[in-house]
């Protein structure tokens, strides 16, 4: 399936301001096996007086912006042609939960998709006690890694209410969790916090996902704006799989990958946007939409 | 016992000796093992010993004494209360001999040589844990280890250039590593205020003695770390700010190495390079000292909160254009559990073992060492293995002496142990020498350990001859006894040979000035305006409450108390409080602006600051209206006058020099317009002109110049048209006008050539106005106009 992405990201500020520096994660990459990019363009707003392009630790493509002239706001218009690509999720190649410690005591492995990197408490997700029983309840006694993923995940989904106006972008996992309802990042961060606390490796993802559903199908939660959901490790294997607790499914050729990182502070979509304690505007808008395959 | 009894007995020690009994199995630094005093101490002993107990008490003091009057203050770290604490300083040295002191260094030399491959290593290729040689998860779930700097290669290639380490003398008479702190320590700046401390108490044994110097070590590192720029620009000591536990140290060190202390906020990154924003507009940088933790440096890339930081600064580090010393990073090396592995990592990639041991270490997360750590657990210290602090000094449980202590205590040692595995790291409880303390006229010997420094130099690693003592309080001989605090002391080194003299102090001073030394930081800019300011307003409110209290108890009209009433109104200052809370604040404004920049104030002059704050706010609980009032304000007048004649008399005529005349002038001139545009107006009740002199401190000079009797153009001829008197508004339009011309001398652009422009044409304007044509609005119009341009002051070069 071929998806054409339009990303528009606004924020204006109360008073302008002399410089600026961005940090901008918006562009998915090529990912063997899930997806490729056939064609990206970022148009930034104003424009930057200096760009570099890198990757990240991760290997998400990053932009670092600087605005050296004076200015009331930034943005860009972005659009990405990204091809999405059919993966069967062979569940029964899912190492067996039992075996979970031993496997992640002799992995050695320190690159990107490393399990390691995704076990501890990171900046946005520290490991709560609360969360913690809620994943041993929710998980019960699993066989396999991937049943503990499906059990939290659908649990946290049935618990949590999507509330677009209940929390905002610093909301903790915890505060969210308590409070019931919460946006795509809060589930995200209370489901990698449950999956961490039984010692499953769990990352966020942050990504885009299919605006209108395909024919006889039900529209998706988060379409609208950037969308998060997780990935949790289970065993060699079976590896990596995607879980999006807001639409309680695992993810398939709906969701295009963005960025990977520990939680929402690695691929914050723009970083080093002024922040002022007055009201900011802001806005955000996403279209995704597949692109007709020639008849 | 006689009374000559104990000189006998001790020859050398007196009555100092006397009872010092080091406990058995205990080594101490001074009683060697079979009870004779090591030679190195003799000379200290011997004069201390000629000396009454009067006379080494009356010494010490001048020691403290010292260090009250260099404005140094401690603040002991994880206080809670943050609160200034004088300075716990042990006035008796720890005495070493060189040839100990050289064994010591080859060892940490040798082990700064391995941190140094290990961080190579986990930045890099990260072979120790492929290899299996340390495991993964200490590295990969440890909040030390910066992911955005993985693959970065430092620029110079090292990531360690100044490091410190915790070291103990163990039972065997052994030297133990216990701790690493290789992150940003501090400590060195305390190292050199203990010494020069312990100089002013034992003057006659530095002179003769053979007490090797602090000035090489510093000198040396210095001339590295401007051999680690590639141009020659000059290495700035970047400190998180005011706020911080040790920024007094940090001042200090910065004006001692004569180099630039700068905030994240001084710097900017600006077309791939860093640069310190001046006065004199953006200067380029690319080594700094930190004195800052690494994940504060850099919100873009680090911790996405931090206040303290420079956005974008890692992407400069990434892009070869600045060295860190020490590299960001580098507190992964700090990692409690990491001691474990060192003595492997030794072998496997020096080939040697350590030459100096470090504490015995066990992480928890090997079943082996698991099993060892419950069955010995009484003997250990127990906490956080990827804490970079002593467990004690963390918010976590921790287990000592078999029990848990923290937010757990009292629970179950064994339980924790097993549940918490991973997360755990055991330490043997160390103990440790002792050393002498003077107490109520003799020694005791107490626990000690040795804080001592490296620095990488163009010779290569090179340890400091010297360092400071950190002393426990009580006689307990375990290392954690240090918890509790204690005091600290100097460190001499003793050659067998002359050493000969060196000083930085004299010749930091000497230093060729590159163009960054002057140039200066636009927020230390701002502060040093503020300072002027807020000095010359609380010198300003002092006379006119001083005014106003005079003529509580005298025979003047209604009508010139309820104006005078009315002008301190305008400065919010209420009259009816004795000694007005507003003046205080004032006073409080200029400390506070004057704290930010330490480094820039010579040490007198913050001291006398000090001083007149404490002062005023101690005299100010009880000064009572009326005489007593006015002659309070007189005392702090003088106080006053005794900073601005320090800093009058000692700040070089500089770019600092320049803002803070700037600010005094704009504020003593806007002062001085309101002041005449009220006592001169044609309401004016009878008695303000009078008054006008007095504030304006010009009674006698009116009298010399005019009749007797002062006059409306009398007065408005010497303090507003006088270019002679400097309580003159004329004076400091002259002033402000040539400050300004000077810094758009430096730094032209068009905006400061617009504020030239309008300096001018307030002057012009003025003097054409001359005696007769400065009316009361003229004059309200020159207050207005000088406050018009203390902003676009503030604008252009500020902000």
């Amino acid at each position: 399936m071929i998806y054409d992405i339009t990303l528009k990201i606004e924020y204006l500020y109360q008073s302008p301001v002399s410089k600026g520096r961005h940090t901008v994660c918006v562009a998915p990459s090529t990912i063997d096996g899930v997806q490729r990019l056939l064609a990206s363009d970022i148009a930034f707003d104003p424009e930057p007086d200096e760009k570099t392009e890198r990757q990240d630790f991760f290997g998400n493509h990053i932009v670092d912006i600087g605005l050296a002239h004076e200015h009331a706001g930034t943005g860009l218009a972005a659009t990405f042609r990204v091809e999405r690509l059919q993966a069967a999720l062979e569940v029964s190649r899912s190492l067996p939960f039992a075996d979970l410690p031993a496997t992640l005591t002799k992995c050695r492995s320190m690159k990107a998709a490393s399990p390691l990197h995704f076990l501890a408490a990171s900046p946005r997700v520290s490991l709560s006690p609360l969360i913690g029983a809620f994943a041993r309840d929710a998980a019960g006694a699993p066989h396999s890694v991937f049943d503990a993923v499906l059990a939290v995940g659908q649990a946290l989904f049935h618990r949590m209410t999507f509330d677009a106006t209940a929390t905002d972008v610093d909301t903790s996992p915890e505060e969210a969790f308590t409070n019931g309802s919460g946006v795509c990042q809060d589930f995200a961060h209370i489901m990698i916090a449950a999956l961490r606390s039984l010692g499953i490796p769990a990352g966020y993802v942050s990504g885009y996902l299919r605006t209108l559903p395909p024919e006889g199908m039900e529209r998706l939660e988060g379409a609208d704006a950037m969308h998060a959901w997780v990935r949790a490790w289970c065993g060699d294997a079976l590896g990596w799989v995607e879980f999006d607790p807001t639409n309680d499914l695992f993810v398939g050729t709906d969701h295009i990958v963005a960025a990977y990182g520990r939680d929402y502070s690695d691929v914050a979509p723009i970083r080093g946007v002024v922040r002022l304690s007055g009201a900011q505007d802001s806005t955000h808008s996403v279209d995704v939409a597949p692109v007709p395959e020639p008849a | 016992m006689s009374p000559t009894g104990a000189h006998t007995a001790f020859p050398d020690g007196g009555h100092l000796l006397e009872g010092y009994q080091p406990q058995p199995g205990v080594p101490d630094e001074m009683i060697a093992p079979d009870g004779s005093m090591r030679y190195v101490w003799a000379p200290l002993v011997t004069q201390l010993s000629m000396m009454t107990p009067e006379e080494v008490e009356g010494a010490f003091a001048h020691g403290h004494q010292h260090l009250a009057n260099s404005g140094v203050f401690f603040r002991h770290y994880g206080d809670p209360s943050g609160a200034v604490r004088d300075w716990p300083l042990n006035p008796v040295p720890v005495v070493l001999h060189e040839a100990e002191w050289r064994k010591i260094e080859e060892g940490l030399v040798q082990r700064a040589g391995l941190l140094d491959l290990v961080a190579q290593d986990l930045y890099g290729e990260n072979r120790l844990i492929a290899e299996g040689k340390l495991p993964a998860r200490l590295i990969a779930s440890n909040p030390e280890w910066l992911r955005p700097m993985v693959g970065i290669k430092p620029r110079g290639g090292h990531f360690l250039n100044f490091i410190a380490f915790e070291i103990g003398r163990g039972p065997d008479g052994r030297w133990w590593v216990l701790e690493d702190r290789v992150d940003a320590p501090s400590g060195a700046g305390f190292a050199l205020e203990n010494r020069i401390a312990t100089n002013s108490i034992f003057p006659q044994l530095h002179r003769a003695s053979r007490i090797r110097r602090l000035a090489g070590f510093f000198e040396a590192f210095r001339s590295m770390l401007d051999g680690l720029s590639a141009d020659g620009t000059q290495a700035g000591v970047l400190t998180p700010g005011p706020n911080a536990d040790t920024y007094d140290e940090h001042a200090y060190l910065a004006r001692y190495l004569g180099m630039p202390l700068l905030e994240g906020e001084d710097l900017l990154v600006d077309g791939g390079e860093l640069k310190v924003r001046t006065v004199d507009g953006l200067l380029p940088i690319n080594v700094l000292w930190r004195r800052m933790d690494g994940i504060w440096s850099d919100p873009l890339e680090l911790a996405s909160e931090s206040q303290l930081g420079t956005p974008g600064l890692v992407s400069v580090i990434r892009q070869g254009k600045l060295t860190m010393v020490n590299a960001l990073g580098s507190g992964v090396l700090e990692t409690q559990a990491l001691m474990a592995f060192l003595p492997q990592l030794s072998r496997s990639l020096t080939g040697e073992a350590l030459k100096l041991p470090n504490l015995a270490t066990w992480w928890c997360g090997q079943p082996s060492e698991l099993a060892h750590v419950r069955a010995h657990a009484d003997r250990m210290l127990i906490g956080p293995a990827l804490s970079t602090r002593m467990p004690y000094e963390t918010d976590a449980t921790y287990a000592l002496g078999g029990r848990l202590r923290g937010p757990d205590h009292g629970g179950d040692l064994d339980r924790w142990l097993v549940e918490n595995a991973d997360g755990l790291v055991a330490k043997e409880l160390a103990t440790l020498s002792t050393t002498p303390v003077y107490q109520a006229g003799g020694f005791v010997p107490r626990p000690m350990s040795l804080r001592v420094f490296l620095a990488r130099t163009e010779n290569g690693w090179q340890m400091m001859p010297g360092g400071f003592a950190r002393i426990s309080g009580s006689s307990d001989p375990t290392a954690v006894s240090m918890r509790n605090g204690g005091t600290v002391s100097d460190v001499w080194v003793v050659s067998d040979t002359p050493v000969a003299a060196q000083t930085l102090i004299a010749s930091g001073n000497m230093r060729p000035a590159s163009a960054h030394i002057n140039a200066l930081p636009a927020q230390a800019a701002d502060n040093l305006f503020w300072v002027g300011r807020y000095t010359e307003r609380t010198e300003h409110l002092l006379r006119m409450v001083r005014a106003y209290n005079i003529r509580l108890d005298e025979p003047v009209s209604k009508a010139l108390m309820k104006q005078l009433r009315k002008q301190l109104a305008f400065y919010g200052v209420k009259p009816a409080q004795p000694f007005p809370k507003a003046v205080l604040a004032a006073l409080d404004s200029a400390v506070n602006a004057a704290s930010q920049i330490r480094d820039r104030f010579n040490v007198d002059a913050w001291a006398a600051l000090m001083d007149m704050q404490k002062s005023t706010h101690r005299i100010s609980r009880r000064t009572k209206r009326g005489a007593d009032a006015a002659s309070v304000m007189s005392v702090m007048l003088r106080k006053s006058a005794g900073f601005s004649g320090l800093v009058h008399d000692n700040m070089a005529r500089s770019s600092s020099w320049n803002f803070l005349m700037l600010g005094r002038s704009l504020e003593r001139a806007s002062n001085m317009a309101s002041l005449l545009a009220v006592v001169t107006s044609k309401k004016a009740p009878e008695g303000g002109l009078d008054l006008a002199i007095e504030v304006g401190d010009s009674i006698i000079l009116h009298h010399q110049k005019y009749a007797l009797f002062t006059s409306r153009e009398s007065v408005i001829d010497l303090l507003a048209c006088d270019p002679t008197n400097p309580r003159s508004i004329a004076f400091h339009l002259d002033v402000i006008c040539k400050g300004i011309q000077r810094l758009s001398q430096l730094h032209s652009d068009q905006r400061t050539d617009e504020l030239l422009q309008k300096a001018t044409d307030i002057r012009e304007g003025f003097a054409a106005r001359g005696v007769m044509g400065l009316s009361s609005k003229a004059l309200w119009q020159v207050s207005s106009d000088l406050l018009d341009l203390s902003t676009m002051l503030n604008t252009i070069f500020i902000h």
